[in-house]
């Protein structure tokens, strides 16, 4: 084993295993934080590591797409949400119900049990290199090609989607 | 060297807390954010299996953009949905919301 | 002729459609198209009788009615429908057109005026059908098929003035009556099904000759017996003939001669070869006739009401032709029947044309000196009475004579003595009758007439069959043509008719002896009739109250059944209901509980869901349960 390859294995176990703590950290203190805000910033930085973790496993235009959608809109919607709903209080906005402690156990629980069968899994054919290169053209190919339906029944479900956030949103003139 | 468990496992994690979130939270848009990390957390499943069982394909990452739409019609449909119900009941507790209760 | 078979049943169906349908309105054109159909049937049958008498031999066309093949354990079904024409059926066609023509054409003027006069006729053309349906039945289950309707119609009939109480209550009397019985020949021809695998007369005939389960066809025999028992009138299901007299008179004489009770003689004969293989049947057969023939005769005696004396005569009598069933003469039984056919209408309808005449009067002591009044209803009356009580040499002089003779050649002594005993009785209820009601000083202030011609022709018509039937089994009639009614309906060997002059003379000497009694009790008044009632004034009333038969029924049903039935009635509602209703109440209560677990929450339901997925999983993991996750 060469020098390089001794250096990126090491760089990428330095790597992921910082993104895997930004994530889980931000997670936590998302689901933790009373402020309603800061739970949506939190969000945002999550949503940045799990970019990053979509970068070290070659998904270049799916690193893209989650920065763009889900940071660019789906982030920035929720703040909106979060502004046209506005408390007095901004931090306690964001209060938990009684289901705490059970749903603790339950999410526990589950890790435990999910890891537990990853580990035990024995994986067979696993690749452990790909050649670097960009995923935009296969994806494109993809969804013209073979999924092209897919791709438009997702399009039109954007846009039944949007037509009624619009409705419900406006709201129903009941004079009419 | 990080393998294909590593990535399970922090997806695992990452929908446990989405889960915790989703289920504890009083306020719908909080809710939606525990959703949002549990669906991050199976696109990062999803790129992760194509990367380690079938790199060739990237029927994978197909999925994951799939979901990503939607992931981003659900949140717009659902804010409005809040919307709606918090220009009615000035609220946006979930538990407010038990019209249908017994 | 044969082919032309199927006309007979379907041309009084015919006019029972035609009218229900589209001649209701019209008076005139029911009772015309009714008498037609009737004409119609009867001269086919008649072509048919004179085919049989040239050429006996069997004829059987059938169609396929219900055919499931055999599939595996099912051994497969199949019912026909079809005419079997032999000189039974032929002999039995004739009769029951005959007396149909006859009851048709007296109907015209006995239903002058009434309401229902088209339906009636519909009625009546469905009774025929009916009746001529099972005559020429070729298997047991078409034969229940039209059993049923028979007793559908009689139920129609009986009913007919259906305004009327008692009429009503007669109707579902004869009807409840009649499916005690008709439930046991059905269960017996289920058996009968299910032991040879086939309704059909002709194929079951070889199939019960050759068995060896005598336990088995005695068990069959009796149940199919029962049937005939309800239908024709036999103890102990005698209870709703009398009371059938609640219908309009013609239809009581066309059940009393031709049709409803004639199906239960016609059936013995029919299935005599199932009843003949048993000798227990047999005897059952054979004592439970002369059991009735003298039980009905007795309460005859004491009746008042001119209808009741002869319902109850005609129960003594088709008792008779059971009992010559019973002791093995099928000849004797079915010549008994025919000759009976022509006497017993005949009496029927000129008590018909004398309750029409006494404007429904029907209390003989309120009648007498009518033979001044209706000089062809007497004559012809005394005609029918002679011939009933067994004078020579009307008909039932032979018919009565075949029978008691059977008796005498099959050993029944006790039968035979009995037979004697209620020919003295028949003639002596008869000729109380007529002593009564047709001679003797006037008892009321009544304006009787004789009848129109309409009835009156019948009466003519069948005085003369009642004088004449009987030669057709004497010897005489035998030595002219070398045929004889013996020869031509029988069973096994047929028998060449003989008359046995000590029989002949025994039973001629006890009707003489009932007609004097009668004639020196009550037209004589040597001795009063209200002393020897007074005398003998438990048996008396004993008679009078028909045995208390009709009275046990009523307390069976009123006290035993209604009590039965409430006692189920609190079962049912206490402890059945309580049952269910307790689970109800349980699940109703359970449910009250479990809503509570419905929360409407939407995050719980998250939780649950979640939860549940860890739970399965722990549990699929549990050593114990053989974990499958390592």
């Amino acid at each position: 084993m060469d020098f390089n390859a001794i250096v990126s294995a090491v760089m990428s176990n330095i790597v992921f295993y910082l993104l895997a703590f930004i994530i889980i950290v931000f997670a936590l203190m998302m689901v933790t934080s009373k402020n309603l805000v800061h739970s949506a910033l939190f969000m945002i930085v999550t949503f940045l590591g799990v970019a990053g973790i979509y970068v070290m496993l070659q998904a270049d235009f799916l690193a893209v797409v989650q920065i763009m959608v889900y940071i660019g809109a789906i982030s920035i919607l929720l703040v909106f949400g979060v502004m046209l709903s506005r408390r007095d209080n901004m931090d306690r906005s964001n209060l938990n119900n009684s289901f705490g402690v059970a749903a603790f156990f339950v999410a526990a629980f589950l890790f435990v049990i999910i890891t537990r069968l990853m580990v035990a899994t024995e994986w067979i054919g696993l690749v452990s290199t790909r050649p670097v290169e960009s995923t935009a053209g296969q994806i494109a190919d993809l969804l013209l090609g073979p999924n092209m339906v897919a791709f438009e029944a997702a399009g039109l479900l954007l846009l039944v989607a949007m037509v009624g956030a619009i409705i419900l949103g406006k709201g129903v003139d009941q004079s009419k | 060297m990080i393998t294909l468990q590593h990535y399970l496992i922090l997806a695992a994690a990452l929908f446990c807390i989405g889960l915790f979130g989703a289920v504890t939270k009083k306020n719908a848009i909080a809710v939606f954010m525990g959703i949002e990390l549990m669906l991050n957390s199976v696109n990062i499943n999803l790129v992760a299996f194509n990367r380690f069982l079938a790199p060739a394909k990237l029927t994978g990452h197909v999925f994951a953009i799939f979901i990503m739409v939607v992931a981003a019609a659900e949140v717009a449909v659902g804010l409005a949905l809040i919307i709606s119900i918090y220009r009615h009941r000035k609220s946006t507790a979930v538990d407010d919301l038990n019209l249908l209760k017994w | 002729m044969s082919q032309y078979a199927w006309l007979i049943p379907v041309l009084p169906f015919s006019s029972f459609v035609a009218i229900v349908f589209l001649l209701k309105k019209s008076k005139a054109a029911s009772a015309a198209y009714a008498l037609a159909s009737m004409v119609a049937s009867f001269v086919v049958a008649l072509g048919i009788l004179i085919e049989k008498v040239q050429d006996p031999k069997a004829i059987e066309i059938a169609v396929n009615w219900l055919n499931i093949p055999e599939m595996g354990n099912f051994r497969g079904l199949n019912v026909q429908m079809g005419l079997l024409i032999d000189p039974l059926s032929a002999a039995m066609l004739f009769i029951v057109t005959f007396i149909a023509i006859l009851v048709t054409l007296f109907s015209i003027g006995y239903m002058e005026g009434d309401e229902g006069f088209s339906r009636y006729f519909a009625y009546l053309s469905l009774f025929a059908f009916s009746m001529l349906g099972l005559v020429v039945a070729n298997n047991y289950f078409q034969m229940f098929v039209f059993w049923e309707l028979v007793g559908l119609s009689s139920y129609l009939l009986i009913g007919f003035w259906y305004h009327k109480p008692s009429a009503a209550d007669a109707a579902q009397k004869a009807f409840i009556t009649n499916r005690w019985a008709d439930f046991a020949f059905m269960v017996g021809i289920i058996l009968l099904f299910v032991y040879f695998g086939t309704f059909n007369f002709a194929e079951l005939g070889p199939a019960i000759e050759h068995t060896k389960d005598a336990a088995f066809i005695t068990l069959i025999g009796i149940l199919i017996f029962i049937g005939p028992v309800g239908k024709s009138a036999q103890f102990p299901l005698h209870v709703w003939l009398p009371d059938a007299m609640e219908g309009p008179t013609p239809v009581s004489a066309f059940i009393h001669a031709a049709t409803m009770v004639a199906a239960g003689v016609y059936l013995i004969a029919r299935g005599f070869i199932l009843f003949e293989s048993s000798e227990t049947t047999m005897l059952v057969i054979a004592y439970i006739g002369g059991f009735t023939a003298l039980f009905a005769a007795s309460i005859a005696i004491v009746q008042k009401d001119i209808k009741r004396v002869l319902a109850y005569s005609t129960l003594s009598q088709l008792g008779y032709m059971v009992m010559a069933m019973g002791v093995g003469s099928l000849t004797a039984g079915m010549f008994h029947l025919t000759t009976h056919a022509f006497f017993k209408a005949l009496l029927f309808l000129g008590a018909g044309s004398v309750i029409h005449a006494m404007h429904h009067e029907q209390d003989m002591f309120k009648m007498g000196a009518l033979s001044k009044k209706m000089p062809v209803t007497t004559w012809t009356f005394v005609i029918g009475s002679l011939a009933l009580a067994g004078v020579f040499p009307l008909a039932g002089f032979w018919s009565k004579d075949e029978i008691l003779l059977a008796a005498q050649h099959h050993n029944f002594t006790g039968l035979f003595v009995l037979g004697v005993i209620v020919a003295f009785m028949t003639a002596f209820y008869m000729f109380r009758l007529i002593f009564v009601a047709f001679f003797g000083e006037k008892k009321s202030d009544h304006h009787a007439h004789e009848t129109s011609w309409l009835m009156t022709l019948p009466l003519v018509l069948l005085s003369v069959f009642a004088v004449l039937a009987g030669f057709l089994n004497s010897p005489w009639f035998y030595e002219a043509f070398g045929k004889s009614f013996s020869t031509f309906v029988f069973f096994g060997e047929p028998e060449i008719p003989h008359l046995d002059l000590g029989v002949a003379g025994l039973s001629t000497v006890a009707a003489l002896a009932g007609i004097f009694t009668a004639w020196l009790i009550y037209s004589r008044k040597a001795i009063p009739a209200e002393s020897i009632a007074k005398k003998f004034s438990g048996l008396y009333k004993l008679l009078w109250n028909k045995y208390y038969i009709d009275d046990f029924y009523q307390w069976l049903f009123d006290k035993v059944m209604f009590m039965t039935g409430k006692a189920l009635d609190w079962v049912d509602h206490h402890i059945i209901d309580g049952f269910f209703d307790g689970f109800a109440k349980l699940v109703g209560f359970t449910g009250s509980k479990l809503r509570l677990t419905q929360t409407g929450a939407l995050q719980n339901y998250a939780l649950v869901i979640f939860g549940a997925v860890v739970f399965f999983v722990l549990l699929a993991s549990t050593p114990l349960l053989g974990g499958v996750i390592k």
